[in-house]
């Protein structure tokens, strides 16, 4: 693959800059397309440097980093605490899964048993995010290639989950809910009720958005035999959650690296089988998210009857403290898969934090992904890939 | 495989050129002593311990130590198991091969340390800075990276919102000082009138 990527130009050098590199190509009369960085369907600011040959695409070069805020620069500024907030801003569509990874990531530097009660709320929470991340990734792609009834279906239901989380924490989208060692606030009266009721509201909504898209017949023409993606590919570049489950792999961070109360909960792992098409096509990583949002909600159910009384916070000293060089890397699945912190303590805050998500791996694929496809299969690819711009660039 | 049973099959195979299993207090790690042997040694993981994916690549700047140090998690989707190599580089040119030719995803994240730690990935088919714009200078992830003041006319910093800012408790203990100092002045008046 490296050589195809150099192309015909002279040797790339280090200082060579994106143009440079696209000079490289030799001039063959093929078009070089800008796509982004304002562009509706690349799901925040990327770029793409697209060569076509008419509608065939030659290639994609993915460019990001429009959003870069240096988060984990930030990290090494402020408290343990302090950080929190900040961890929402890695992924503002499934914030409350970057609020865990770091919640546990010091926790385990410090090791602190976090309360029953805590674990469930951090799970109902999270449950309920993903649920909401995942009708926004439906609902986004089903627009991204054409159908725009979709979306307002997905966007509705995610309404009822942004209320409940208001209702939870506050906040809508950045939800600073976890902390370390607990949960901010315990679960609000009859939370359990409404919850259920969502649930009970929503399984039915699934079994309707199957039939009405899922299993269009025109939608699965568009998405069928698409983009596939093999196991080897996909494990090779790393792809992570539903994208590596879409292609095949069972592997699912709550079940084969356990970790909070999800080793008592019982749930099925939704993998692509090559149902309407080839396994690891677009519309398999499509199904594997309709198929995890029921999953979701099996999970919700069963943490909502077995949720203990008890304390949400652990004790915790007021200023944390870590030594220095003691370092923790946790994995945790987030709504875009196996999102991983590697913490370094230093003192009253991180002496550094590397956060590994989803979408930064998932962009890497692209490229050679690209070759050959057609120039508007590009965006039903980049949206069944549910890449987030902010958690890209971080 | 437990992290002892992965090390001692390394150890067996390299030999001196793998460092001791370090403190298992959080996550055990071994160090590769020398740079060179990455690939070789990536090789044997990948093959015949079964790594067939590295999942995170970090980089981390110890001025102190004068090193910058490259982490690197593997893990086993087919036996399901992890493990994590760390590599010491001098930090005033740091340089190490590449391991694009291993494993793909090293692409991207090898990109990434070289854009903010400014470590030399040789070998690397694409070597680029993927965050910072390309003309940037310096790598902001060092441990002494100073800002520069401006990039194509925009300033890069700006002043404080909270510069001069008084918080209300200040003001008020302020207020009932200032009072408290004219109140007897006050009285003084009457008196002498």
């Amino acid at each position: 693959m490296s050589e195809a990527r150099r192309g015909t130009g002279p040797e790339p050098t280090m200082d060579m800059t994106n143009k440079e590199v696209m000079k490289r190509i030799e001039y063959t009369g093929d078009m070089l397309l800008n796509m982004g960085p304002q562009h509706p369907s690349t799901h925040g600011v990327i770029n793409f440097l697209v060569q076509t040959d008419g509608e065939v695409m030659k290639r994609a070069i993915p460019e990001v980093g429009y959003l870069h805020r240096s988060l984990e620069k930030i990290a090494e500024k402020c408290t343990y605490n302090g950080y929190m907030p900040y961890t929402d801003r890695i992924d503002y569509i499934a914030a409350m899964f970057a609020n865990q990874g770091w919640a546990m990531a010091i926790e385990r530097l410090l090791d602190v048993k976090v309360p029953r009660r805590a674990e469930y709320c951090r799970v109902i929470a999270c449950e309920l995010n993903r649920i909401s991340s995942h009708l926004v990734a439906v609902g986004t792609m089903s627009m991204d290639i054409g159908a725009v009834t979709p979306f307002p279906y997905a966007l509705r239901e995610r309404e009822f989950i942004n209320d409940l989380l208001e209702e939870l924490c506050g906040a809508r989208l950045t939800y600073n809910y976890l902390r370390i060692g607990g949960v901010a606030f315990d679960l609000p009266e009859s939370y359990g009720d409404k919850v259920l009721t969502f649930v009970d509201h929503f399984e039915k909504i699934l079994v309707e958005f199957n039939r009405l898209i899922t299993y269009n017949e025109i939608f699965v023409q568009r998405l069928a035999n698409l983009a596939p993606i093999s196991p080897e590919l996909a494990i090779e570049y790393c792809l992570v959650g539903p994208n590596l489950r879409g292609s095949g792999v069972k592997f699912d961070v709550r079940r084969d690296i356990p970790y909070s109360i999800y080793p008592e909960l019982q749930f099925d792992i939704p993998v692509g089988r090559g149902e309407l098409g080839v396994t690891g096509d677009c519309w398999d990583r499509f199904w594997v998210r309709v198929a995890e949002m029921r999953e979701s909600c099996r999970i919700l159910r069963q943490c909502i009857a077995q949720i203990p009384e008890g304390e949400t916070m652990a004790k915790m000293p007021r200023k944390i403290k870590v030594p220095e060089g003691v370092e923790a890397s946790v994995r945790i699945e987030s709504a875009r898969g196996d999102m991983q912190y590697y913490v370094i303590g230093g003192g009253e805050n991180a002496y550094r934090c590397k956060v590994r998500t989803g979408s930064f791996t998932a962009m890497g694929i692209i490229d050679p992904l690209s070759r050959g496809l057609m120039v508007a299969d590009l965006v039903a690819l980049i949206a069944s890939l549910d890449v987030v711009a902010p958690e890209i660039d971080r | 495989m437990t992290a002892e049973e992965i090390h001692a099959q390394l150890a067996a195979k390299f030999g001196e050129r793998i460092g001791p299993l370090m403190p298992p207090n959080k996550d055990s790690w071994a160090l590769v002593n020398k740079a060179e042997d990455l690939i070789e040694i990536g090789q044997f993981c990948k093959g015949e311990l079964g790594f067939d994916c590295l999942i995170n690549l970090s980089g981390v700047d110890w001025p102190k130590k004068n090193q910058i140090e490259i982490v690197y998690h593997l893990y086993s989707y087919s036996k399901r198991h992890q493990f994590v190599l760390k590599v010491q580089l001098d930090r005033t040119a740091p340089s190490l091969p590449s391991l694009e030719s291993v494993w793909k995803s090293a692409d991207w994240l090898e990109r990434e340390q070289y854009d903010l730690l400014g470590v030399e990935f040789r070998g690397h088919p694409d070597l680029r800075r993927i965050m910072m714009p390309d003309d940037w200078v310096g790598h902001p992830l060092r441990k002494d990276y100073k800002e520069q003041a401006s990039w194509h006319n925009i300033e890069t910093t700006r002043e404080s919102p909270l510069d001069g800012f008084v918080r209300l408790d200040d003001l008020t203990k302020r207020k009932a000082a200032a009072t408290a100092a004219i109140v007897p002045a006050a009285e003084k008046k009457e008196v002498l009138q």
